[in-house]
């Protein structure tokens, strides 16, 4: 526990409702409390998408393009097999890494982006892959460790680092560049100093994927300045254009990376909460070991549906996927017509277009309320990612084709009306 | 068939009435690309229609299908094709498919009545020569057509905004 009068720094009242003296007492006596939040987690603001998301609750036409999850169901297959663990007991803890046939489901199904890893020693099934993440920061970052989030970037990376004790340093992408890394870019954020260095390719708010080069001009980058990786993969399924390359699969990496991924995004499970991450012993070790004492094991109901995903659903996955990419390609033609530029995402279901050019002052919060307003299109403003989201919008394409087609009707009036 | 091919059947397949433009924007082909591959593809008998699927229960519409199984015996002057060319002459034959198993033909059949329904089998299928038996099954509700669930329920319960 913190004391606030020590704390000049700390961020006061504001989103937390604390008051500027620390204390929590109130008019009413039943809602008082003497509870202080921690400094690492009172230094986080709340997401930036919260009062957006409020407003966009609070209307019944909202066409939602700020879904970050799938439109479909997962796969008969796994939920059968979800029931049939169900129905035969299957209700007790499972190894603390995750059952042994899950482990080696995952190990072969990996195979396909030329990664091998060990079922005994390097593999973890976790609570969803936002777990693995957190399970990451928390067994490798020591405090004051300075970590380096490429942004725009997934809203929790951020937060995961500060709770863990570490330093965020942001390290801006550009709409010009495709939103690809570049060790430029590293360099000139100060990365060659950081201790990590978070992926997510494809990405969470661009769909930017990286090319193996320019994966390996990244990879020569962290091992100059030796730099571990964690790889937040939960998209690679979801690649358009050309091959998922995993950064671990090149020289020297394996042995310096945390590979993360999971079954809420290609599997349609964001519900059954299941990931994994691949690692070398020593990582894997240190995060089975937070994990154990945290969450003990991931939900064993969820690991029965996983194992049938990985072993029958790959066609179900080729078919969301071909789903997606009709989207895809309709809404950047779309946006494109209506003079809105956008980066040709080639993964994950995202567009991220900029709207600067056509916002009051380049706000995108300004503009992504208004237009939520005016037309009940709920869109994600950018700057919720991070510095470098600011001025672009994030479309989630994870949603028919009909409200799809509706949505880009409305904004081109939308538009047209400014 | 290359991949542009393959993605405007699909889009077709699931919508017949995308617009040219649509269809561009789904499959990277210009306007004029979808319109020539439609034409060569209606040329060549890919394409051999679009049609619409109905829920006629959502309709006030008379309207009664059934599936009809159709079991034949062939002989030195009569083939399957020409007994196929025979019953699909009939417009109360939606489909019309020879198949393996316990009977050689399965038709999809509607008309707006059981009795047109019954006349149709009573009068035009079964005095064909080569027919040996028919067995009528009517339809007493449609859960899916053609790919299409026949299903009220679209509430999408995710949350309209998440990081």
């Amino acid at each position: 526990m913190s004391d606030r009068s020590d704390s000049p720094d700390t961020p006061a009242s504001g989103a937390s409702g604390a008051s500027e003296t620390g204390s929590r007492e109130t008019d009413d006596p039943g809602k008082a409390d003497r509870f202080t939040p921690a400094e690492r987690v009172e230094a986080v603001p709340p997401s930036g998408i919260r009062a957006f998301f409020e407003v966009a609750e609070s209307r019944e036409d909202v066409i939602s393009l700020g879904v970050g999850e799938p439109d479909f169901t997962a796969p008969w297959a796994a939920r059968s097999a979800a029931i049939e663990s169900l129905e035969r007991g299957r209700t007790s803890y499972t190894a603390n890494r995750g059952m042994p046939a899950l482990r080696r489901a995952i190990a072969r199904h990996v195979e396909r982006y030329d990664l091998a890893y060990d079922p005994q020693e390097e593999i973890l099934v976790t609570t969803g892959a936002s777990e693995a993440v957190d399970l990451a920061f928390r067994a490798l970052v020591d405090p004051g460790d300075v970590v380096a989030l490429p942004t725009p970037t997934y809203v929790s990376y951020r937060p995961g680092v500060t709770f863990a004790g570490g330093d965020p340093l942001p390290v801006p992408t550009h709409h010009e560049d495709d939103w690809s890394l570049t060790p430029d870019a590293l360099a000139a954020a100060g990365a060659d100093e950081a201790d990590v260095l978070v992926l997510c390719y494809p990405n969470n708010p661009t769909g930017a994927t990286m090319t193996g080069e320019e994966l390996a001009a990244v990879a020569e980058f962290c091992l100059e300045h030796d730099l571990l990786v964690v790889s937040d993969e939960i998209y690679a399924a979801l690649t358009y254009e050309g091959e998922h390359t995993s950064i671990a699969t090149l020289p020297g990496m394996r042995e310096r990376t945390v590979v993360v991924n999971g079954f809420s995004k290609a599997y349609a499970m964001t519900g059954l909460r299941l990931g994994y991450a691949l690692a070398p012993p020593t990582a894997s070790a240190a995060m089975t070991k937070v994990h154990q004492y945290g969450m003990l094991s991931a939900p064993t109901t969820a690991q029965h549906a996983a194992i049938r995903a990985l072993e029958d659903c790959d066609d179900d996955v080729v078919e969301m996927r071909r789903e997606y990419d009709r989207r895809r390609r309709y809404l950047t033609a779309r946006l494109r017509e209506l003079g809105v530029a956008v980066a040709e995402p080639g993964g994950a279901f995202y567009a991220f277009p900029r709207v600067a050019d056509v916002a009051p002052d380049g706000d995108d919060e300004a503009f992504a309320t208004e237009l939520l307003e005016t037309t009940g299109v709920a869109a994600v403003p950018g700057s919720a990612f991070g510095d470098g989201g600011a001025g672009h919008l994030r479309l989630s394409y994870a949603t028919g084709m009909d409200d799809l087609k509706e949505a880009m009707a409305r904004l081109e009036t939308f538009l047209a009306d400014r | 068939m290359d991949d542009e091919t393959r993605a405007l059947l699909d889009v077709l397949v699931a919508d017949a009435r995308e617009s040219t433009a649509d269809i561009a924007r789904q499959t990277g082909l210009s306007a004029d690309e979808v319109d020539a591959r439609l034409d060569e593809l209606e040329a060549a008998g890919v394409l051999r229609g679009y049609t619409a699927v109905v829920d006629w229960d959502s309709t006030d519409a008379d309207r009664v299908a059934a599936v009809v199984e159709v079991n034949v015996e062939l002989d030195r002057e009569t083939d399957y094709e020409d007994i196929a060319r025979r019953i699909a002459e009939s417009p109360t034959v939606d489909s019309l498919r020879l198949v393996s198993g316990d009977y050689d033909f399965a038709l999809d059949v509607s008309a707006d009545t059981m009795q047109a329904v019954s006349r149709f089998v009573a009068d035009e299928v079964a005095p064909l020569p080569a027919v040996t038996k028919t067995v009528t099954h009517y339809v007493m509700e449609t859960y899916k057509e053609r790919g299409v669930v026949f299903d009220e329920r679209d509430d999408d319960d995710r949350l309209s905004v998440t990081p």
